[in-house]
């Protein structure tokens, strides 16, 4: 409905980085050698099956910063045949990648499109891992539903966070764009998950946020589950005004965020138990 | 920034400045020149600012302290909320000054009743106004880097429905570009003919 610029960052003139560059240049190079990025002017042809673990996982990094889709289902399907765990991949490969992608973002140096190119490449990789990760088992730190607010369908944001809280091991309810009061009150209590979460791309979207919430207090759930906010145009005093436990400016602080919650709500029931 | 048409003679009414954005210079230009009011003076920001809408609160404070330090006391802000999620509002309420009415252009171009009125119907458009299909590479193909990477087009617009060009002229150029946009971003297409909408009246009442 509204620009979608309106929340997107600049990202013309941005050096592209080479699509493949000389491992020992990762090896090397600080900062995992995404320096060498825009200047390193020989290519080199790697084969990903030739290098040993430690310099797959650091070439899956720069893949997945480079959102090369086709090297990353390459890399774990290597790793998966040198038996490393489902989780091991997951986490040291892709969910690490992703994190380093997510520094950057923050940082100014890669925009929304080259995260979202970074995403698509994940994504590929976690299509690989899912079914491994049901079967195999990894450890699992709570359940999350998600959703855009009603009047938006803006989901780039929400669906970063999902990957994102799926890879730090949530079982992430994604109720997709449009998302309205009852559909969100209907999935709380199916699925009565840890977190709720709202996104929204728009000023004029975000204050349904308050809605929904307002509507968990009138029926005295609100302490049920704890609430993450957060979309281009919120801040933390917006966060704050809806009554929301945190607003989380990206996917990153989002995971972090959670996991801080989850822990200090295990703290508190476990302390109300030993009181009790 | 650029500012034109300053005069305002003796016994005139109050010398009076519009802060506006660049994305709707040439419509307020437009308009002043309909109405003929040659107190009213324009200062534009860089329609870019829209790609920070943080920043346009403070762009806009600094400039009608530059236009009080000018003597200029009546001041209009060009712009509606535009994504700042009501800071614009707050600045121009410290400074006691106006801003157009609405949440964007889209909305004030259409009329903001108008606008209102559609609620939920306009979600799945995207909008162009004449600049946007002016501007349409610069705005929104480079920004978003669909330039370098065409197959991220479905994850911006996979649930948008159509574009929607609010056309403030007649102009057949940019009713190709408009077009051609829809198309490269896969939408429908419509064109409605808005005119200058609110932003008439706007300006009409600094008269």
């Amino acid at each position: 409905m509204v620009p979608l610029v309106l929340a997107l960052c600049e990202s013309a003139g941005k050096p592209v980085g080479v699509k493949r560059f000389c491992v020992s240049g990762i090896l090397n190079g600080r900062d995992g050698g995404r320096k060498d990025l825009g200047t390193m002017s020989d290519e080199e042809e790697i084969i990903l099956s030739e290098l040993n673990d430690e310099e797959l996982v650091l070439q899956m990094h720069d893949d997945l910063y480079d959102g090369l889709k086709e090297e990353i289902e390459e890399g774990t399907n290597i790793l998966l045949e040198r038996g490393w765990t489902p989780y091991d991949v997951l986490t040291k490969a892709l969910v690490e990648g992703m994190r380093i992608v997510g520094i950057d973002f923050r940082d100014g140096i890669l925009f929304v499109p080259e995260v979202l190119l970074a995403a698509n490449a994940m994504k590929a990789g976690m299509a690989i891992l899912r079914p491994l990760l049901v079967e195999t088992g990894a450890p699992k730190l709570g359940s999350m539903v998600i959703g855009t607010v009603k009047g938006d369908i803006h989901d780039i944001g929400k669906n970063l966070v999902g990957m994102m809280m799926e890879g730090a091991g949530f079982d992430v309810i994604d109720l997709g764009i449009n998302t309205d009061v009852d559909k969100y009150l209907a999935a709380l209590e199916e699925h009565k998950p840890d977190i709720l979460g709202m996104s929204a791309l728009l000023t004029t979207t975000m204050p349904y946020m308050k809605v929904v919430i307002d509507t968990l207090i009138a029926q005295g759930k609100r302490d049920d589950y704890i609430v993450l906010v957060g979309g281009a145009p919120l801040n933390e005093e917006f966060g704050k005004a809806v009554g929301a436990d945190a607003y989380c400016r990206d996917a990153a602080v989002a995971v972090e965020t959670a996991k801080n919650l989850i822990a200090r709500k295990h703290n508190q029931l476990g302390a109300r138990a030993t009181t009790a | 920034m650029p500012t034109v048409a300053t005069s305002a003679p003796a016994g005139k009414p109050e010398r009076t400045r519009i802060i506006a954005c660049g994305a709707i210079a040439r419509e307020t230009i437009a308009v002043l020149a309909q109405s003929g009011m040659s107190h009213v003076d324009l200062t534009c920001l860089p329609a870019k600012l829209h790609l920070y809408p943080e920043k346009i609160p403070g762009e806009i404070e600094r400039e009608i302290l530059e236009a009080r330090a000018e003597g200029i006391e009546r001041i209009f802000v060009g712009y509606a909320d535009c994504g700042t999620g009501g800071l614009l509002d707050a600045v121009c309420e410290k400074y006691g000054v106006e801003r157009i009415a609405g949440p964007h252009c889209y909305s004030f171009f259409l009329g903001n009743a108008e606008f209102e009125a559609l609620g939920d119907a306009t979600m799945t458009s995207f909008f162009l106004t004449d600049f946007l299909a002016r501007q349409f590479d610069a705005f929104v193909t480079r920004p978003l880097g669909l330039d370098r990477h065409p197959e991220l087009r479905d994850a911006y617009f996979g649930n948008y429905e159509k574009l929607v060009f609010l056309a403030q002229t007649d102009d057949d150029e940019l009713d190709a570009r408009a077009r051609a946009a829809a198309d490269f971003l896969g939408l429908a297409y419509e064109r409605v003919r808005t005119s200058y909408g609110d932003l008439t009246a706007a300006i009409g009442a600094l008269k």
